[in-house]
């Protein structure tokens, strides 16, 4: 692996929100196609986390670096970072009325193609695909129609950031407690829909309260994320241990030796 | 955020070039002679001008109103020009080709080619630039149909009886200070007739443009739907950027016989000013229609211009079962002010009025939601629904409602809706997530809110408007 070129590196990072120091020297290393769990306790700073990934306004960066694909990315605007290959899939996705999901989507697709010097894509063609999008998430196609997560459901928000998500076709994925509100069934569409897009050269962060996601998403690494940093990192079976004990006996443990990978 | 948004509003009035011809223009005053002077110049017969001189009387005893909901330093009537018209109109070109090149070039420049073959397919234009009508397109086609479609000023001469019966039916000489004022110095605008029964064949429209500087510009519409007839009508309005302030105050007024239907929709894009609140138009306009047995007219307005809007396109809803509708969108940004809404006044049994209202306010501007529902005591069963959405772009800016309702008769009933919101920073961020600029982000989520009154602007002019209030936003985010 080593001998990889890494997607994402994290060194050293703290980050504030409103003056608040929430991120306290985080270090991460994310290979090509890896899929990496981010779980912690309450108030670790796993949403900060996702949040200070991808820029957005209020969420300052003091001191550390981060790279994606070996360009700076806290020098890139949120759009600019999006653009690159960065998405998030939101933990409460915000509603825009009156804007159509086709119309968004189309408007997204298309800055990004043109972001990479390419022509906007055809609605014939655009449609063909988001159609298609729909079908592998379990949302009716008249969703397209609707206005974005204007009067969904809890699941069908969740389902509506992955058909984002399968349109955009991003290099690294932040997904942020994607499987919180949602039933067992409706997990197992939103579990099938990110290994459907598991490549070789595309990463995941699943950022996760629960081990139940682990089940249908199986990472290769997991990290323990406690008040601002990574605590203790693990292969999968790292999770099981958590979900038996808990996250107090972490919390406990001295941290000089916590970053491994 | 907020200074982001402001960014993005700063931006260029595309509009707001000066076309360079040689005008024929009246020395700034108003009095009596001059009032002599515009008709004159018009040919007017002598009922015209009675007409004229008794508004400019009772509009000298009237008191400029104070109520709206806006701030700007007295106007000094005695500074504005009340006549301004191309040289080259004067000796009535017959045909396109007699028209000034440069009076053509400004309305390619604006988008809106004169010339018949480039236009768009079913769409008849009235060019009115400063006091007067340039060039009409489609009237052979439209006279075919018996659709009368001219600049008023020729409406006076060749039919007079109709300008007689119907001029200042709606909209009473002593109406209004503004309507009163325009009673008297009105220079040109258009005149609709729509025969019985008759469909109107094309959509009309009439194009506004101010270009001289200290003019007031003062058009006068009439639209007469006959029996059973339908009309579409749109009106556009630019101006240069200047640093004084021009004031614009306009009459139109509408006729539904029964069973007649007349679907009028603004575009108005008036130069609003710079950031500071410099320059910009007045745009104080009445509008009102009145809604014969089974007759319904709607209103749509786009309002993106001026530096002061009071406009308040009303429906009277005088037969039974006839129904009114406004639906408009208000954008303000920078310094601009506006006061708008309607008033639906049901007189006859069953009528039925629909209001939709968005205010979007950014920069600093104060956007106001102004309307009345009245129910007489005939309005037996009458019903109205009103809703009005106001939309906030960053936290320097003011949004208001003012509903008045009036009900006199117990079986009408109102109803009342209204919402106040923001363009939320989650919003923003998750257009930004997807790769959108923060201009474009803006633009999509006030287009989601305006929907419902967009839906309802002739297809051509919807995409029109998406993309004035597009430019619009430009550096309102930043």
């Amino acid at each position: 692996m080593s001998n990889t070129k890494s997607l994402l590196t994290i060194k050293n990072l703290h980050a504030s929100v409103e003056e608040k120091n929430i991120i306290k020297g985080l270090s991460l290393d994310i290979k090509p196609g890896e899929v990496h769990a981010i779980m912690g306790p309450n108030g670790a700073g796993k949403s900060t986390m996702g949040y200070v990934l991808s820029g957005r306004d209020g969420y300052s960066v003091e001191s550390g670096s981060v790279t994606l694909d070996g360009e700076d990315l806290l020098e890139m605007e949120t759009e600019e970072r999006a653009r690159a290959g960065l998405f998030l899939a939101f933990q409460y996705p915000v509603e825009i009325p009156g804007v159509s999901n086709l119309e968004f989507l189309k408007a997204s697709v298309d800055a990004q193609r043109l972001a990479r010097g390419e022509e906007a894509i055809t609605s014939a063609n655009f449609l063909k695909e988001a159609k298609a999008a729909c079908k592998q998430v379990n949302l009716p196609i008249a969703f397209l129609k609707r206005g974005v997560n204007e009067g969904f459901s809890g699941g069908e928000k969740k389902r509506n950031e992955l058909m984002q998500m399968l349109l955009l076709k991003p290099k690294l994925c932040i997904l942020d407690e994607t499987d919180s509100g949602l039933d067992i069934d409706a997990m197992q569409v939103v579990a099938a829909g990110v290994n459907s897009q598991r490549t070789e050269d595309r990463s995941f962060i699943v950022v996760t309260h629960y081990q139940r996601l682990l089940d249908y998403i199986k990472p290769d690494f997991v990290h323990v994320l406690s008040d601002g940093k990574i605590v203790k990192s693990g292969d999968a079976s790292l999770a099981q241990e958590l979900e038996a004990q808990g996250y107090a006996w972490l919390q406990s443990e001295p941290t000089e030796d916590e970053l491994e990978g | 955020m907020t200074e982001q948004i402001d960014k993005a509003l700063a931006r260029e009035y595309e509009a707001g070039f000066v076309s360079d011809v040689e005008s024929e223009t009246f020395l700034p005053g108003l009095d009596e002679d001059v009032i002599r002077r515009i008709s004159a110049m018009k040919d007017e017969p002598e009922w015209m001008l009675e007409w004229r001189l008794n508004a400019f009387r009772i509009w000298s005893e009237m008191e400029e109103p104070t109520w709206a909901h806006v701030h700007y330093p007295e106007i000094d009537f005695q500074s504005i020009s009340y006549y301004s018209a191309p040289k080259s109109m004067k000796d009535k070109p017959k045909s396109l080709d007699e028209v000034d090149p440069e009076l053509l070039r400004t309305y390619e420049k604006l988008g809106i080619p004169l010339i018949e073959q480039q236009m768009l397919a079913g769409i008849a234009v009235d060019a009115v630039f400063d006091s007067v009508s340039v060039v009409t397109t489609f009237r052979e086609k439209l006279s075919e149909a018996g659709v009368i479609f001219c600049p008023i000023s020729e409406a006076i001469q060749r039919y007079p009886d109709l300008v007689k019966k119907y001029l200042g039916s709606v909209v009473p000489t002593k109406d209004n200070y503004y309507a009163a004022l325009n009673c008297a110095v009105f220079t040109d605008g258009s005149f609709v007739f729509i025969p019985k029964n008759t469909r109107c064949p094309m959509e009309l429209s009439t194009y506004f443009r101010i270009n001289e500087q200290n003019t007031g510009q003062f058009e006068r519409t009439l639209i007469i739907a006959e029996e059973g007839s339908h009309v579409s009508y749109l009106e556009g309005c630019t101006a240069p950027q200047r640093d004084e302030n021009q004031l614009h105050a306009a009459v139109v007024e509408l006729v539904a016989m029964d069973n007649a239907e007349i679907k009028y929709s603004t575009v108005q894009n008036w130069y609003p000013g710079d950031e500071n609140g410099k320059g910009g138009i007045y745009n104080f306009v009445t509008k009102r229609g009145i809604c014969h047995t089974n007759a319904k007219i709607s209103w749509t307005q786009v309002e993106t211009g001026s530096s002061v809007t009071w406009k308040y396109p009303s429906c009277i809803l005088k037969g039974d079962n006839s129904i009114g509708e406004f639906y408009s969108v208000a954008l303000t940004r920078g310094r601009q002010q506006a006061d708008t809404g309607t008033k639906m006044i049901h007189l006859g049994k069953n009528t039925r009025s629909t209001i939709i209202s968005k205010g979007i306010s950014a920069g600093k501007s104060n956007n106001s939601y102004r309307g009345l529902v009245r129910m007489n005591p005939g309005a037996q069963g009458a019903r109205n629904f009103t809703q009005c959405d106001s939309l906030l772009i960053g936290d320097q800016c003011g949004a208001h409602t003012f509903p008045y309702v009036e009900s006199r008769n117990p079986s009408a009933i109102v109803e009342h809706e209204a919402t106040t919101s923001k363009v939320s920073d989650e919003q923003m961020f998750l257009c930004q997530q997807r790769g959108l600029d923060p201009e474009k982000a803006v633009s999509m989520i006030v287009n989601g809110f305006c929907k419902e009154v967009f839906k309802e602007l002739p297809m051509e002019f919807a995409v029109e408007a998406g993309k004035l209030l597009e430019i619009s936003l430009e550096g309102s985010v930043g």
